[in-house]
């Protein structure tokens, strides 16, 4: 079943590319074109999954470009293509038929398809090519509204910030290849000789960290808001972040190997679930606030992957793709009918539109982690893992979970309250299928996940992912953050109505993202630009300089030459062309016929040598410079000759 | 054969230059029929290759369709020329390169004649170059290169010209003395006296070392590095770049680049390649500082042209990184090796094709707007899609997308440079990054955003400049997606030099 590996990829990147070929010829078909792409990717995704496919196509010597379906892979190809395909769908509605939808679907498809190598791919070769370009996708949707400098802006920032992470797969690969890694395979990873595992599974923990905007990366996402809402409910839910987390999912057993790696990552992971958590509880507007809540919880699959924790690593993954794009849907579609994302200004929006309404609140339980939803689940099994690295790992991520809660509550709170003042603005009614079908479909995939929580599915899941003998969560532990996430979400929601919320130490630190893109703008940017101008003055001021000193020198040394030339040497061919000259004058003048035409033919063969003569002083210096070389190398071949 | 395909655009030039008064369009046709049927040449030669080099008397990866006439005798000097797995996709890049340039200048009317006849000898020179397997043949068609661009420079370019074609021109000039001086020591040294480079290689003379090696190999290393250029003698570029018409440009980094690489390549590490294993660090270093220093000269620039030119530097100096890792490979990573020469090989191809379609575009830019300047321009994208589609590829393909050719040579450089020099290996990699920020900003500057004051200036590509850069780009996004024709040429051949220096 190779065929349902390729279609899987091949058919939302050929449709793509074909769709931004056709430009804005497209823009009528972009959007049933895409849905189709996706529809049967999804299909390709469970024949995929069921069948687990694998092949591989020779590229560089000994590398060859490899995708294959098992179990985990399996699970996120389907995340992957059923969220694209809800979320393009939505898009049909919300990429309106003025906009460049051509453009817009076709840079959807292939990033879907970009996502799909990712999650497939067996290699480190076939992973960067896919992670990179992955990253320059993510630059051409988030900047799709070009024509804003700032949306650019926030665009480039991105992928540069991204892609400084992506620096550490090169550096994976070529410490694979070094160790080797036969074929630089992901799984040969945790067997690599040496040091140059641990300079591997560096490198792919930077590049996790980059993709996932774990610290000190995070800031990147906040940017990354600038793009359009569907945008955003795809790359910063079930793709693009998701990658990293994903990576550190299937490479566990090399991070395990090394025994350094695991606590870093877990620790990473707990601290940004923990910070990304405050800052996202002190957003004040919503997309900002589901870009920090992504970064938090992507934090919890870091910290499951660190904590050896795959089975919980992975439900968390695939049900808060399923929330989160649901999420960030329904903050598009409040943004496109209210015109505002300021949650101040949103207070009554889920009233408006019940689908929207509804799908929201499901995706905003989810994300708080409430029993019985999954991330319930997912994150007791993540916490259980992380007790084995001690209690105050286990304490962080309980104070994470905590926070997710509240800031859920918060927003849920904010989104029902009723609305003061009658009729302040007009709702926009019922939404089309287009709209309320993948909501209601992410709705469903969120709260059909809870079912995790069930024993033999659990077990069912463990054994699909090759992780059977993980850890569970005790009883005791799953009840404590249960009733912890209901009296914290509780709290906040019954604060936040009855407006009794009071401000927290540092919360212009935790609204400004912790100022993590002063500190890189200030340790990194700055300091780099002010060395490229140094550079470049130095450049043109003193390595050029000399340069053209020397030049200077050279052409006036080749001016004073060629008045030499003119005074001194023309002047001797001349003045003997001229006395030749006279000389034929002076016979002719004597008349005797016979004499002439031979003087008369001396003299223009003179003139002619004259002139050929003169023909090398030019005046030119690279003629000059010729003319050194021919006579060097004769100078050379005759020296050698007589030897 | 081969000399066919090495004569043919010089043969065409002359004919052109026979005819009495010939009409601007008739030369420009002309032009575009013999750069299209010399590519059609080169081609058939790459796809007779495989058979062509399992002929009897021809071994393994070695040069295929050897041609030999006596030509200074008492030298040891003849008219040798061959094609290998490294020359012929620099060939067939030339080719495609000149093709392009002739495509684009379908328009020239300012000497029509003499700016073809001029492009026609260069081409002639160029495949020149990479077909000879004779040093002094080599060396007459390396200066012959100079001078002709010399005139290109001088005759067509803008701004200050001359003063920039005479700064090249004795710049790269003396660095081609000090490459003659290299080639004499090479023939001084050999026994019998030769300066054919099969037989130099065979013999490898100076086997032993010392100093006389060192300084042989100083001679060769500075007068290609100059002209590939490295850091510091790469001072003559920009000046170049700038003054340069769009066509010369392109011919300039695209192709006459890559002969100080290919130098390398063929004549440096072959025939010596102990004192490439002894020296190899001298061109690892120069390669990162060339990576680093290009780009962040780079990165400061506001003028695009001037910047697509420090971004040459930048990328020559993966190729030296990569060939210098290679002569310090142990024998455990002979594959990483290969894999790294390759790559530079690669690079060369790659570039060659992404340069020029990124020169042509800032020639597009000249020809519209008047100047170069990043800032007098924005929001381009708006009028001229079509330009900057075809920037953004050129843009992501220089910054090394996978997808594109940069990425397939950048990737296997940096794989199998890692092993043998880690340190550097790691450090050029930030020449990745700084890459990718400063062409997205000039993507920014000049195509996003609001308009700037030249913007209504600027409409689209019109049909001739559209065929004469979509095709470059298409080529690097077939080596990105389907690089095995590609390699399946390079590799044997790279594996035999990566052999003779690694280990």
């Amino acid at each position: 079943m190779t065929a349902a590996l390729w279609a899987l990829v091949g058919v939302p990147a050929v449709a793509g590319a074909a769709l931004l070929l056709s430009g804005r010829r497209a823009d009528a078909v972009a959007a049933p074109c895409a849905v189709g792409a996706l529809a049967l990717a999804l299909a390709a995704s469970a024949a995929a999954a069921v069948t687990r496919p694998g092949t591989a196509v020779p590229m560089l010597a000994g590398v060859p470009a490899g995708l294959a379906v098992d179990g985990l892979s399996a699970v996120a190809v389907l995340t992957v293509s059923a969220v694209a395909l809800a979320v393009v769908l939505f898009a049909t509605a919300e990429i309106g038929a003025d906009q460049a939808r051509g453009r817009f679907f076709g840079l959807m498809l292939l990033f879907t398809a970009a996502m799909l190598t990712a999650v497939t791919a067996t290699n480190l070769f076939t992973l960067l090519a896919a992670w990179e370009v992955m990253g320059a996708l993510s630059y051409a949707l988030i900047g799709y509204w070009w024509k804003e400098a700032f949306r650019v802006r926030s665009a480039t920032l991105a992928f540069v910030t991204t892609r400084a992470g992506d620096l550490g797969l090169y550096l994976a690969a070529g410490a694979a290849l070094a160790g080797g890694a036969e074929g630089l395979r992901l799984s040969g990873l945790a067997a690599l000789e040496g040091g140059w595992r641990d300079a591997a599974v560096a490198g792919v923990v930077l590049a996790a960290l980059g993709k996932s905007a774990q610290l000190p990366f995070s800031f990147w996402l906040s940017r990354a808001m600038a793009g359009p809402s569907p945008v955003s409910a795809l790359l910063h839910s079930a793709t693009m972040v998701a990658a990293g987390a994903y990576l550190l999912l299937r490479s566990e057993p090399a991070l395990a190997a090394t025994g350094w790696a695991g606590p870093v990552l877990a620790w990473t992971g707990a601290a940004t679930a923990l910070a990304l958590g405050a800052v996202a509880l002190h957003q004040s507007r919503l997309k900002q606030l589901l870009a920090a809540s992504t970064a938090s919880h992507m934090g919890f699959v870091v910290l499951a992957a660190g904590a050896g924790g795959v089975g919980g690593g992975m439900l968390h993954f695939t049900a808060h793709a399923a929330a989160k794009s649901s999420l960030f849907l329904c903050a598009g579609a409040w943004l496109a009918a209210l015109g505002t994302q300021e949650l101040r200004d949103l207070r009554g929006a889920a009233r408006r539109v019940p689908w929207t309404g509804a799908a929201f609140t499901v995706g905003a339980l989810t994300v708080a982690g409430l029993p019985p939803l999954p991330l319930w689940t997912a994150k007791d099994e993540t916490l259980a893992a992380a007790q084995q690295l001690g209690p105050a790992l286990y304490a962080t991520g309980l104070a994470a979970s905590a926070v997710s809660a509240a800031y859920a509550a918060r927003v849920l709170a904010v989104v029902w309250s009723p609305v003061r003042g009658e009729g302040a603005r007009p709702g926009p009614g019922r939404p089309d299928a287009a709209e309320a079908v993948p909501l209601a479909a992410l709705a469903a995939a969120a709260v059909g996940l809870g079912a995790m929580a069930l024993p033999p599915v659990s077990r069912w899941w463990h054994v699909l992912l090759g992780a059977a003998e993980e850890p569970g969560p005790t009883a005791g532990g799953t009840a404590l953050s249960g009733l912890l996430v209901a009296s914290v979400a509780g709290v906040t929601a019954w604060a936040v109505v009855r407006e009794r919320t009071a401000p927290l130490p540092g919360r212009r630190l935790l609204a400004g993202w912790l100022g993590l893109e002063a500190v890189a703008r200030a340790l990194v940017v700055r300091p780099v630009v002010v060395l490229a101008r140094a550079l470049a003055a130095f450049d043109d001021r003193v390595v050029a300089g000399g340069v053209r000193g020397g030049v200077r020198a050279a052409a006036s040394l080749s001016g004073g030459l060629a008045v030499l030339d003119d005074r001194v040497l023309a002047r001797g061919v001349r003045s003997c062309a001229g006395l030749v000259a006279r000389a034929a004058s002076l016979a002719g003048r004597r008349g005797e016929a016979g004499a002439d035409g031979a003087v008369r033919s001396v003299v223009s063969g003179t003139r002619v040598l004259a002139s050929w003569a003169l023909r090398p002083q030019t005046g030119l210096l690279h003629q000059y410079y010729v003319q050194a070389v021919v006579a060097l190398v004769v100078l050379a071949a005759v020296v050698v000759l007589l030897r | 054969m081969l000399s066919v395909v090495v004569f043919l655009p010089l043969l065409t030039g002359l004919a052109l230059l026979a005819l009495p008064r010939p009409r601007d369009t008739v030369v420009a046709w002309t032009w575009v029929g013999a750069a299209a049927l010399d590519l059609v040449l080169v081609l058939g030669l790459w796809a007779a290759y495989p058979s062509a080099v399992r002929a009897p008397g021809v071994g393994g990866s070695g040069p295929a369709y050897e041609e030999r006439l006596l030509w200074i005798p008492s030298v040891g000097a003849s008219y040798h020329v061959g094609a290998d797995g490294i020359s012929l996709p620099l060939m067939a890049m030339t080719s495609v390169l000149f093709l392009a340039c002739a495509v684009y200048s379908l328009h020239q009317r300012r000497r029509a004649r003499a700016h073809a006849v001029l492009f026609l000898f260069l081409q002639t020179v160029s495949l020149g170059v990479f077909s000879a397997l004779d040093l002094l043949l080599f060396f007459v068609f390396f200066d012959l290169s100079i001078v002709g661009m010399y005139f290109v420079i001088a005759g067509w370019g803008h701004g200050r010209p001359a003063r920039s074609a005479l700064q090249f021109f004795l710049y790269t000039f003396l660095g081609s003395l000090a490459l003659l001086l290299g080639f004499i020591g090479l023939y001084a040294a050999s026994d019998p006296r030769t300066f054919d480079m099969v037989e130099l290689a065979e013999q490898t003379p100076l086997a032993g070392g010392g100093a006389a090696a060192g300084l042989v190999l100083l001679a060769v290393g500075t007068g290609l590095a100059v002209k590939t250029p490295t850091v510091p003698f790469h001072t003559w570029l920009p000046p170049a770049h700038t003054d340069a018409p769009a066509a010369g440009s392109a011919i300039l980094a695209g192709v006459l680049l890559k002969m100080g690489t290919y130098g390398f390549v063929r004549i440096a590490m072959p025939v010596l390649p102990g004192a490439w294993r002894e020296y190899a660090m001298v061109a690892v270093v120069v390669g990162v500082v060339s990576v680093l220093y290009g780009a962040l000269v780079a990165l400061a620039q506001t003028d695009f042209k001037r910047m697509v030119a420090y971004t040459s530097v930048n990328h020559m100096g993966y190729v030296l990184l990569g060939l210098g890792a290679a002569g310090l490979a142990t024998r455990q990573q002979a594959d990483a090796a290969s894999l790294a020469v390759t790559g530079a090989v690669t690079q060369m191809v790659s570039h060659g094709l992404l340069t020029g379609a990124l020169f042509l575009l800032a020639g597009v830019l000249r020809a519209r707007g008047d100047s170069y300047d990043m800032g007098s321009y924005g929001g381009l994208a708006a009028g001229a899609p079509r330009f900057a589609a075809l920037a953004a590829v050129a843009a992501f393909g220089s910054l090394g997308l996978p997808g594109l050719s940069g990425f397939i040579a950048e990737f296997q450089i940096f794989a199998g440079s890692l092993g043998a020099v880690p340190v550097p290996t790691a450090l050029a990699l930030l020449g990745v990054l700084v890459t990718a920020a400063l062409l997205l900003r000039a993507l920014q500057r000049l195509f996003l955003g609001g308009p700037g004051p030249l913007t209504p200036r600027v409409g689209d590509l019109s049909l001739r400049e559209t065929a004469a850069i979509a095709p470059l780009l298409a080529l690097s996004v077939l080596i990105g997606l389907t690089p095995r024709f590609l390699l399946d040429l390079i590799a044997p051949a790279a594996d035999a030099v990566a052999a003779l220096v690694s280990g």
